[in-house]
């Protein structure tokens, strides 16, 4: 076969053409030996019933589509939101090679993060050499104001003393000795990335804060969480504030360096949190987490050092914002203004002009802890019921904090929430007990391939779909994006089913 | 950049070089100058009996990336679960050890196949034994023997299960060889374990050679992979090296049965694992990616006396001449359906470069990419018109090094294992008309405002191999080069250029 005369067909139709389909029908039946078609449908039907959902949620060992990745990715996360930041991962070189581009087809932005790269000597005799050498290199090319250190599975995994490798280094005079190198220790084994998050948030403190001296203040500090839609969210948390008249040092802000303009400049580095900024926000009053399993040792770490401490989960819908708002007005004692009130109106009367349409909908929402509180919170605030609630990466104490949340209202009475389950558990109970929507990321595309129940994509990552993250989900403007995008999916969806003329057309309405 | 012929692009290459090396301190400068370099006049063709059009091989590759440069080197995890093992669609390949490696190759190598995918087929899929500290402190093989057994009862149509060892599983003596033997005799089914630790090696090279003797070990010596289908004839060739990224190997697969050749094992794209073990009865071996499964050629070649031979199918050139030297192979019958085939789709070819070569015609381009691409694709270019200004291997050996030549003009740059800091300094000094590069690299590139495609994953299009795949390359470069985007990276009413980067 060749490509038709008038255009080019790429992988997306040249393979649907019948001689490809020919061609590849002849090397199933001549060459695979695959199983017989009957088999496939039967064990395919099987996968669907509850038999097979009892012995899928039995698994002890095998994980299979899980929703989390591993600590170090948080830590490079965390630490590219501060000025100048080079995170420096200490380890095999390949992870570091994963998560920057992990990062990169996520925000559609350049990621920079360097590696030790450590091999088989350095598993034998330990990657001191590799940490001196490296740190002296990495200052060398790429200038930065700080490194941020932190870990793969096998460095911990020989127990590689950063700490100790670190003070070697300056010893060694491979960097200068004003260079700040905080460090993390993020084994990949423990937790998940927003730990590795954590993790890196209180090594940074740890490096400024430690032996200085604390001087309580009125000052707020934030900390925002691992968030794939913190470009957007950041900006408009930064708006609300400014609308308030709080100024706050956001501990750790990507929205910069994840958001560079094309002006012919590549920008390693853009924006972040200045060092000076974090040596001064030892002195605040207060430090609000905006994600609670983001943060519990950074926050543990505040409270020794004398502040108060606030964690929200994901500041997203009407109660969301409500609580952001007023947490923030009662640490800093400013008056939540009367802009802001008036677009909460604006939030909640887009809700009312909607609510036929969103009201008795059901709802399986999975992503990170706090994210997956937040939506739940908000899909019962429009009337709709959230059936499976599922965090990978979420513990049991969390499955209790959502309990309690869905406790609390009529619309949560038919959820069951699913603590360190997969998305291959996910589907199952889609396909037992289906819902109208699916809340997640990319990676739940193939569960609406297979169930059929139709994917919002609010958190991270989102590979196949373009540039949402640089809108909020935060705020009553971030609720009103993320009610745009649940509206237009279901709207979407009855479209589709009734868009045959003269078989199926008579509800294809004009207006809904 | 301007490629006059009237430049002395060594000089000036050399020159560049000796100035980007002033960047390291004095005991990296001293191993990355070993790995940078300019193409040299090839030595006297009657000397070697080779069309040699440069030389390339001395430079030092395959060894240690510096610490600390931000090399775009990935690990033998990847060579071997992400490239090698990992498209083979009937076999479940566990991600052995803890979340994240299986996580972020979930995926993203877009090596198509068909198949009911969680059903008979999981190339799409991440399984992992998901390391917790215990399985750390008190040893995982009861946890990877659990999982096979999870994945014998929810998976029962998989015909394998492959454990890809991730970094902890060799630091803590597991014995992954004694389970997969045990859960082999139990299921019946082959069970393969891969020593794929990613701190193996010095790049995704060793992977693939580890995985290469995987499949030696434990499919092809053993014996007990699914058997039947159609028993190879005297056309039967397998080819061995095409990942069928974007499908790939489909077109490549159209020419060679158009030829009357008979594919009967395509490693390890759109693979079943009884394609894998039928491999040894072909007649001819056709390796694309020399680099990552050479090692299997050269043993199948020992071991069961079936030749091999390279071959390339980016851009007509190639194309044609590969499908010549492949028919030389055969009969005459073959070589008449060769040339009727090279005939055939002589109008595409025609249509193409009549449509894309005026739009691309003295464009260059820079490369740095891995595997068999950055000399395979370089001819490609040439079709269209287009000119290499510099090119390099993440993890190439010398003998990729040694072959590069005969696609490179002297003069051109040429860089080994390159260093995020060096890529960048070179783009912004050249200033091509295209980078092709892989995802980390193409968003710095395109900061610049210098167009880019992904040479790994083809930009998420593709084919780009066969006939049918060079329309698509065609389209792509051009659609990547004559985007208006590019000229509106300057506001109108901005009266200087953009500040230098504060990167260094």
């Amino acid at each position: 076969m060749a490509q038709p005369e008038d255009k080019v067909l790429d992988h997306a139709k040249l393979f649907q053409e019948p001689d490809y389909e020919a061609m590849l029908e002849n090397k199933r039946a001549k060459y695979e030996c695959g199983h017989p078609d009957e088999m496939v449908r039967e064990i395919a039907d099987w996968t669907k019933t509850w038999d097979y959902r009892e012995k899928n949620l039995a698994r002890t060992a095998l994980t299979v589509n899980p929703a989390k990745a591993c600590q170090p990715l948080g830590a490079v996360f965390a630490a590219a939101g501060y000025r100048g930041t080079m995170s420096f991962v200490h380890g095999s070189q390949g992870c570091v090679a994963y998560y920057r581009s992990h990062l990169s087809r996520h925000f559609k932005e350049p990621v920079s993060a360097v590696s030790s790269s450590m091999t088989e000597d350095a598993a034998v005799f330990g990657g001191l050499t590799n940490m001196v050498d490296g740190l002296a290199n990495t200052n060398a090319l790429y200038s930065p104001e700080m490194i941020a250190v932190s870990t793969t599975c096998m460095a911990e995994v020989i127990g590689d003393d950063l700490n100790s490798f670190i003070q070697q280094a300056r010893g060694k005079a491979s960097i200068p000795d004003e260079l700040p190198v905080p460090h993390a220790h993020t084994p990949a084994f423990v937790g998940s990335h927003v730990d590795g998050y954590d993790n890196m948030q209180k090594g940074i403190l740890e490096h400024f804060w430690e032996g200085a001296e604390r001087t309580a203040g009125d000052g707020l500090n934030i900390v925002p969480g691992f968030d794939g839609f913190a470009v957007g969210n950041i900006r408009e948390l930064r708006r609300m504030l400014s609308l308030m008249g709080v100024e706050a040092t956001i501990l750790s802000d990507v929205s910069e360096v994840y958001d560079t303009p094309s002006d012919g400049e590549f920008r390693m580095y853009a924006g972040g949190t200045t060092m000076d900024e974090v040596k001064a926000a030892l002195d605040a009053k207060a430090t609000l987490s905006l994600q609670e399993y983001c943060s519990r040792k950074t926050l543990e770490y505040c409270r020794a050092k004398g502040q108060t401490t606030e964690a929200l989960h994901y500041p997203l819908g009407v109660a969301g914002t409500d609580k952001l708002l007023m947490t923030l007005a009662e640490l800093t004692t400013k008056p939540i203004p009367e802009s802001l009130r008036l677009e909460r109106g604006r939030l909640v009367d887009a809700m009312a002009d909607s609510q036929s349409w969103l009201h008795g909908k059901t709802y399986a929402i999975y992503g990170d802890p706090d994210f997956v509180y937040a939506m739940a919170q908000f899909v019962m605030e429009t009337g709709g019921e959230p059936r499976h609630c599922l965090a990978t990466n979420g513990s049991k104490a969390w499955g209790k904090k959502m309990q309690a949340l869905l406790d609390g209202s009529p619309f949560g009475q038919g959820c069951q929430v699913w603590p360190g389950k997969d998305l291959w558990a996910m589907r199952s109970l889609l396909l037992t007990e289906p819902t109208d929507l699916l809340i997640g990321n990319s990676h739940g595309k193939y569960l609406e391939r297979d169930t059929r129940v139709p994917l919002v994509r609010l958190n991270f990552p989102i590979f196949d779909r373009h540039h949402h993250h640089r809108s909020p989900l935060w705020g009553y403007q971030g609720g009103l994006n993320v009610l745009v995008k649940i509206l237009d999916k279901i709207f979407d969806r009855m479209d589709a089913e009734s868009d045959t003329v003269g078989v199926n057309d008579t509800s294809f309405d004009l207006t809904r | 950049m301007d490629l006059d012929q009237e430049h002395d692009w060594a000089a000036v290459n050399e020159a560049l070089i000796a100035d980007i090396l002033e960047a390291y301190p004095p005991k990296a400068k001293k191993n990355r100058a070993k790995h940078l370099g300019v193409a040299q006049p090839a030595p006297d063709e009657a000397e070697t009996g080779e069309t040699a059009g440069s030389r390339c091989d001395m430079l030092k590759s395959n060894v240690r990336s510096v610490p600390g440069v931000m090399t775009i080197r990935g690990c033998a995890y990847a060579g071997s679960k992400g490239v090698v093992w990992g498209p083979i669609k009937d076999t479940v390949h566990i991600s052995h050890g803890p979340v994240g490696c299986g996580h972020y190759s979930w995926g993203q190598r877009r090596n198509y196949y068909t198949g009911t995918t969680g059903v008979d087929s999981f190339v799409t899929m991440q399984f992992t034994t998901d390391f917790q500290e215990k399985d750390i402190v008190f040893g995982g093989d009861k946890k990877l023997a659990t999982t096979i057994d999870e994945i014998t009862a929810l998976f029962p149509l998989a015909q394998g299960v492959s454990i890809q060892s991730e970094c902890p599983i060799g630091l803590i003596g597991d014995d992954i060889e004694a389970v997969a033997r045990k859960k082999k005799e139990e299921t019946g089914k082959p069970v393969i374990p891969v020593r794929c630790e990613g701190f193996r090696g010095v790049s995704q090279s060793l992977g693939h050679h580890i995985a290469n003797d995987a499949i030696r070990d434990w499919v092809l010596e053993k014996g007990d992979a699914p058997e039947g289908g159609v028993e190879p004839g005297p056309y039967a060739v397998n080819v061995l090296g095409d990942y069928n990224i974007g499908g790939d190997a489909w077109a490549s697969r159209m020419l060679l049965e158009e030829m009357g050749l008979e594919v009967v094992g395509n490693w390890s794209g759109d693979a079943t694992l009884a394609e894998v073990a039928r491999a040894p009865k072909a007649k001819l071996n056709l390796i694309h990616c020399y680099r990552s499964m050479n090692y299997i050629c050269r043993y199948m070649e020992e071991k069961h006396g079936i030749p091999w031979m390279e071959y390339n199918f980016f851009g007509p050139s190639q194309i044609a001449a590969s499908l010549r030297a492949i028919a030389q192979r055969f009969d005459e019958t073959i070589q008449a359906n060769a040339e009727k085939v090279i005939a055939r789709y002589q109008p595409l070819v025609d249509r193409v470069v009549a449509k894309y070569r005026p739009r691309l015609e003295g464009k260059s381009v820079m490369l740095y990419v891995g595997g068999l691409r950055p000399r395979h694709v370089v001819t490609a270019y040439e079709d269209l018109g287009m000119v290499i200004a510099g090119t390099g291997y993440e993890f190439g050996h010398g003998d990729d090094y040694k072959r590069t030549g005969a696609h490179v003009q002297p003069g051109t740059l040429i860089y080994d294992d390159v260093t995020g800091y060096e890529l960048e300094k070179f783009i912004e000094r050249l200033r091509p008309d295209l980078v092709g590069s892989g995802i980390k690299e193409k968003y710095p590139v395109q900061k610049m405002g210098i167009p880019f495609r992904q040479m790994h994953s083809w930009d998420y299009s593709g084919p780009y191999h066969g006939y049918d795949g060079f329309a698509v390359f065609a389209r792509d470069m051009d659609l990547a080069i004559n985007n208006p985007v590019w000229d509106l990276f300057k506001a109108p009413w901005a009266r200087e250029e953009p500040s230098t980067s504060n990167a260094a």
